[in-house]
């Protein structure tokens, strides 16, 4: 049924059809209404939900680890600092491979304090294990929260799926969200088989235990290999879910107008909707540009990525943070997709910082700025100077 | 596509309208955004927010800075807000006053139409003191939308917070925003 919901809404509702065991949670902007909304279906009886309303982020993570590992399906929602309070523990959490399914509403990290949108808390949490999803709209901030929880609980991978969306852009406004039947959502999500759960206490398990230079390293290796098998459940997944819901999800991003493009953008989030009316507008002009919208962004599709982009002649690759002292995160996965063979000349963009507006015409100057790029170049887009 | 922009003050329920706006167009099968911008919000500051309406697919997310319609919940922020800034020649201005559109004209200096009507003296006749319901009639008009429809979204989502009687209140005043700007439509 087709609602006008914020991305708040829309995510709480894919977590109300989920019905976790345990959800723990602190409230910061701009995710906090989808802690407010959990909340008040635990207080209404909705949900079976135990809510657990803790202290701090950091807090938030360890009661899922515990919950989790005691053999509960666990949802949580952060942005911004808290995910920086909770990184400690999501290592933990994607080295116990616990399927934790977190949406994280995207907002730039501090200093100076803000609250509005960009994705150093994404990159903050790059390395961390966990896999990373980026939604364009409410509608795909919701689908993708219910793929989520069965890519986090597939036997191959076991590990924590992170679901951004872009923090007040989708979060806070409202658009068209359709949304699955409770009985089939709840039918494509499944039960939850936990595995060797602590509260089997007739089959007693070790969980997080201590490993010196003799096994650590083989455990971050077994790690790898739960995220080396993301892709193919990624892709099932979405095949099964594009199948139930007539929305077409294929493949660990979206070509858009991409095949005979000369002049192509990169983007994650929000902006990849801006960037398709850019684009629809310069074809109108005859113009042959393109878009690549990342949705999985970790483990990252490098050789996917590669070929998408290997016909066109410039690439402007756009980071909503900046990575000191190098370009941006996504620019390197890409341009070191390129090692050992011929390729587009890559510009980098690090744009809307803070939230920082990017309008059409934006991005559209991207496209025109293509036509003379200097490959290896970092620009900065929407920034006053 | 149509945008507009609602020029508030926080407690006076522009965000609340540009919602009930978005759904009442949802209804009559558009695609449809709204969207408030945050600041440093708080009661009786200036406030924004935006509605985007579309026969197709609203891809963009960015903020609106053409609108084809303005509104102005509080006519004090006619001076300080500057409102009529990027608005359409061909849009429409539509202002919370008791002055005439001749005088709001001088004030802001905007040289296309404008309408103006008392939405503060409607909502304390119909009993509700919110000005927020008759400016959103005046909209529902002005975009050309079949008032039954909005009346039905309104009616049902206002049920689901208010009791009968100051829902029909409410109805009462959104029926005489519609009507004073009844006549003045904003086009394609």
């Amino acid at each position: 049924m087709k609602k006008v919901m914020t991305g708040h809404k829309a995510v709480a509702e894919a977590m109300r059809q989920v019905e976790p065991d345990v959800v723990a949670v602190y409230p910061i902007t701009p995710q906090s209404e989808i802690a407010e909304y959990y909340a008040q279906y635990v207080a209404d009886g909705i949900v079976r939900t135990e809510l657990v309303p803790v202290e701090s982020e950091h807090s938030a993570m360890s009661a899922c680890v515990g919950a989790a590992a005691a053999g509960a399906r666990v949802i949580t929602a952060t942005a911004s600092q808290g995910l920086a309070l909770m990184v400690e523990i999501l290592y933990i959490a994607a080295s116990m491979r616990l399927p934790i399914v977190m949406a994280l509403a995207n907002r730039a990290l501090s200093g100076p304090i803000n609250i509005h949108c960009g994705h150093s808390d994404a990159y903050l949490a790059r390395d961390s294990g966990a896999v990373q999803i980026f939604a364009e709209s409410a509608q795909e901030a919701y689908d993708y929260m219910l793929m989520a929880q069965r890519i986090a609980e597939h036997g191959d991978v076991r590990l924590p799926v992170i679901v951004n969306l872009d923090g007040f852009t989708l979060t806070h406004s409202s658009q068209v969200v359709e949304t699955l039947p409770d009985e089939e959502a709840k039918k494509f999500v499944g039960d939850y088989e936990p595995l060797y759960p602590l509260l089997d206490v007739d089959n007693p398990s070790v969980w997080g235990p201590f490993a010196m230079p003799d096994y650590y390293f083989e455990l971050k290796r077994a790690q790898q290999a739960g995220m080396e098998a993301v892709p193919e459940v990624f892709l099932s997944v979405q095949d099964e879910y594009s199948r139930l819901s007539g929305r077409p999800y294929k493949g660990f991003f979206e070509a858009y107008k991409l095949d005979d493009a000369e002049r192509a953008i990169v983007v994650m989030g929000s902006t990849a909707g801006t960037a398709k009316v850019a684009v629809d507008e310069l074809r109108s002009k005859g113009e042959k540009v393109g878009l690549l919208k990342v949705w999985l962004w970790r483990p990252f599709p490098r050789a996917e990525v590669a070929d998408a982009l290997s016909g066109a002649k410039a690439v402007a690759i756009m980071d909503r943070a900046l990575s000191f002292g190098n370009m941006g995160a996504l620019y390197l996965d890409i341009t070191s997709a390129f090692a050992g063979r011929e390729g587009p000349a890559f510009v980098n963009y690090i744009y809307g910082l803070g939230g920082r507006d990017v309008p059409v015409e934006h991005i559209v100057q991207v496209f025109e700025d293509l036509r003379d790029a200097k490959a290896g170049e970092l620009r900065y887009l929407g920034l006053r100077e | 596509m149509k945008e507009i922009r609602w020029h508030g003050r926080g407690g006076q329920g522009a965000k609340t309208v540009s919602q009930i706006l978005a759904q009442i167009n949802l209804r009559e099968g558009k695609h449809v955004q709204a969207f408030p911008e945050y600041g440093p919000e708080r009661s009786g500051a200036p406030v924004r927010a935006y509605n985007r309406i579309s026969d197709e697919e609203i891809l963009v997310h960015s903020g609106v800075y053409h609108p084809d319609i303005v509104v102005v919940i509080d006519e004090t922020l006619l001076e300080s807000e500057n409102p009529t800034e990027g608005l359409k020649p061909d849009g429409v201005l539509i202002v919370n006053s008791s002055r005439s559109e001749d005088e709001i004209r001088r004030t802001t200096g905007f040289r296309g139409r404008i309408v103006a009507l008392d939405a503060t003296k409607i909502a304390q006749e119909a009993g509700t003191g919110y000005p927020n319901v008759p400016m959103l009639g005046a909209v529902v008009a002005v975009l050309g939308t079949d008032p039954k429809i909005a009346e039905e979204e309104l009616k049902e989502t206002l049920s689901h917070r208010l009791p009968p009687e100051v829902v029909e209140k409410n109805l009462r005043a959104f029926r005489a925003g519609y009507e004073a700007a009844k006549g003045v439509y904003v086009g394609g």
